[in-house]
């Protein structure tokens, strides 16, 4: 067994949320700049621009990227054969972000009930997605999310006579309706497959690949292409002000899924798409 | 086109911009988001006295993060208008001249907008860092418990924001994207 600390998992994950907060990675700020050079529309371009401007400044002066630093999501993969001492592994997460987002000058945007809406003023809990795998590493990626682009996401239960045709409509409707409110260009995560929940979480994880990279399966690969030219052709532009770059990427998870259904969930990511790993 | 305007707002001088227009704005300007609106529009409605004065005003639909030693307000960019639709018609109405948010709005704002010859502007989203450099000062000046949705006076200089929709009620939303579809 290899043991990890609590504190040093918070320690950790403290960082974490502040790096993510002003810089993006260097995947995210390459396809920018390419976007920049493809964009036609002079209000997109000079939009792409004051985004690259933006960065800048962000990094500099250590102000946040946006002002909506996000919930705090993160994708936990413990190896079966770590063991975690001085306490439970979930707190020592959330002691992370409640560190990053006050040492950090973060904001706090969670509250501690959907409907009486009070702000816990630490940005905690956390929303914390654990895998048990193979070995001896911990591996924690963050990806703080806003919700300009959270709320325009939505997760249809197709029938399985939709095919391919009905997961494609549901993709171009679902950017359609997000539009501006999404802060485009957006990453666009897509889970097809599995139940509910299942497609959901792969939409989600889909927004943690290395922005630009294709799926593995060569169908799944042609899609992401059709449907990022698709998405391209809508006109919403940069902020939404109209061009032809609309979204940066589209990344695509399958899995196995019941002989009844079709899932299709879709999570957008605005052009603030942030996300830290780190493996212990 | 591109044109430099004061805020608080002067009606002559938003009836010539129109959707679409690069616009830098300076003067003093307020900050209010869904909490403050509900509990504005709650106070309204039991006929309380508002705590800003909305006439000639514009309001920034905007939360910051935490300022830093040294600065007067954290990354500033704008969040989701259409949130405040529920409320805004009733504030143009009372006066309010100007909103400043992301997206699109309702028929309801948009009629609102023309029937007072008020503006919408969107800032862009996601350069929350380039529009806190435009903000000079910043005070709370109600709501303190709202924390980051707290109401907060700003006074900016050259903040740079592109009329979205005019005080004729031209979408920028709808003319752009329509130039560009396939
Ligand atoms: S959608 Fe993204 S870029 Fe836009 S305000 Fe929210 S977090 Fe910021």
């Amino acid at each position: 067994m290899r043991e990890i600390s609590c504190g040093e998992i918070t320690e950790c994950i403290c960082k974490m949320c502040i790096q993510a907060a002003h810089f993006l990675s260097p995947d995210m700020e390459d396809i920018l700049q390419q976007a920049k050079e493809k964009e036609i529309a002079p209000l997109g371009k000079q939009i792409l621009q004051q985004l690259q401007d933006n960065l800048e400044i962000a990094g500099r002066d250590m102000i946040p990227i946006c002002q909506d630093t996000g919930m705090a999501v993160f994708f936990l993969e413990v190896g079966q054969e770590v063991h975690i001492t001085g306490g439970g592994l979930e707190d020592a997460v959330n002691e992370g972000v409640r560190r990053g987002y006050t040492e950090g000058y973060l904001r706090k945007s969670v509250v501690r009930d959907p409907l009486d809406r009070v702000n816990t003023g630490d940005n905690t809990p956390a929303i914390i997605h654990t895998r048990i795998v193979p070995g001896d590493k911990l591996c924690m990626t963050l990806a703080p999310k806003g919700f300009g682009s959270e709320n325009m996401s939505r997760i249809v239960m197709l029938k399985p006579a939709d095919g391919i045709e009905g997961v494609k409509k549901v993709i171009l409707e679902t950017v359609d309706l997000a539009g501006p409110n999404a802060c485009p260009p957006m990453v666009v995560g897509v889970g097809v497959g599995g139940d509910f929940e299942k497609a959901a979480l792969m939409a989600k994880h889909a927004l943690t690949r290395e922005t630009g990279k294709h799926s593995e399966i060569p169908y799944v690969e042609e899609l992401e292409k059709e449907m990022l030219a698709k998405i391209n052709d809508l006109g919403i532009g940069p902020a939404g002000l109209g061009g032809t770059v609309t979204a940066l990427a589209v990344h695509i998870e399958t899995y196995p899924t019941h002989i009844a259904g079709l899932p299709v969930a879709v999570n957008i990511c605005c052009h603030a798409n942030r996300h830290v790993t780190v493996e212990l | 086109m591109e044109y430099q305007i004061q805020a608080p707002l002067i009606e002559e001088e938003i009836r010539q911009l129109r959707a679409g227009d690069y616009v830098y704005i300076t003067g003093t300007i307020y900050t209010a988001r869904d909490a403050a609106h509900k509990r504005m529009f709650e106070a309204w409605q039991q006929g309380e006295a508002l705590p800003i004065d909305l006439q000639g005003n514009v309001i920034y639909y905007m939360g910051p993060s935490p300022a830093r030693e040294g600065r007067p307000i954290g990354s500033a960019g704008p969040t989701t208008a259409s949130r405040m639709d529920k409320y805004a018609p009733t504030f143009l109405d009372l006066g309010q001249k100007g909103m400043i948010g992301k997206g699109r709005r309702s028929s309801q704002v948009k009629e609102a907008i023309v029937r007072n010859g008020a503006i919408y502007f969107a800032a862009v989203g996601g350069a929350g860092a380039i529009l806190s450099q435009v903000i000079k000062e910043a005070e709370v000046i109600a709501y303190d418990d709202l924390g980051t949705e707290a109401i907060r006076r700003l006074r900016v200089e050259k903040m740079p924001v592109i009329v979205a929709i005019d005080s004729q009620g031209n979408d920028i939303y709808e003319i752009a994207q329509q130039e560009y579809r396939k």
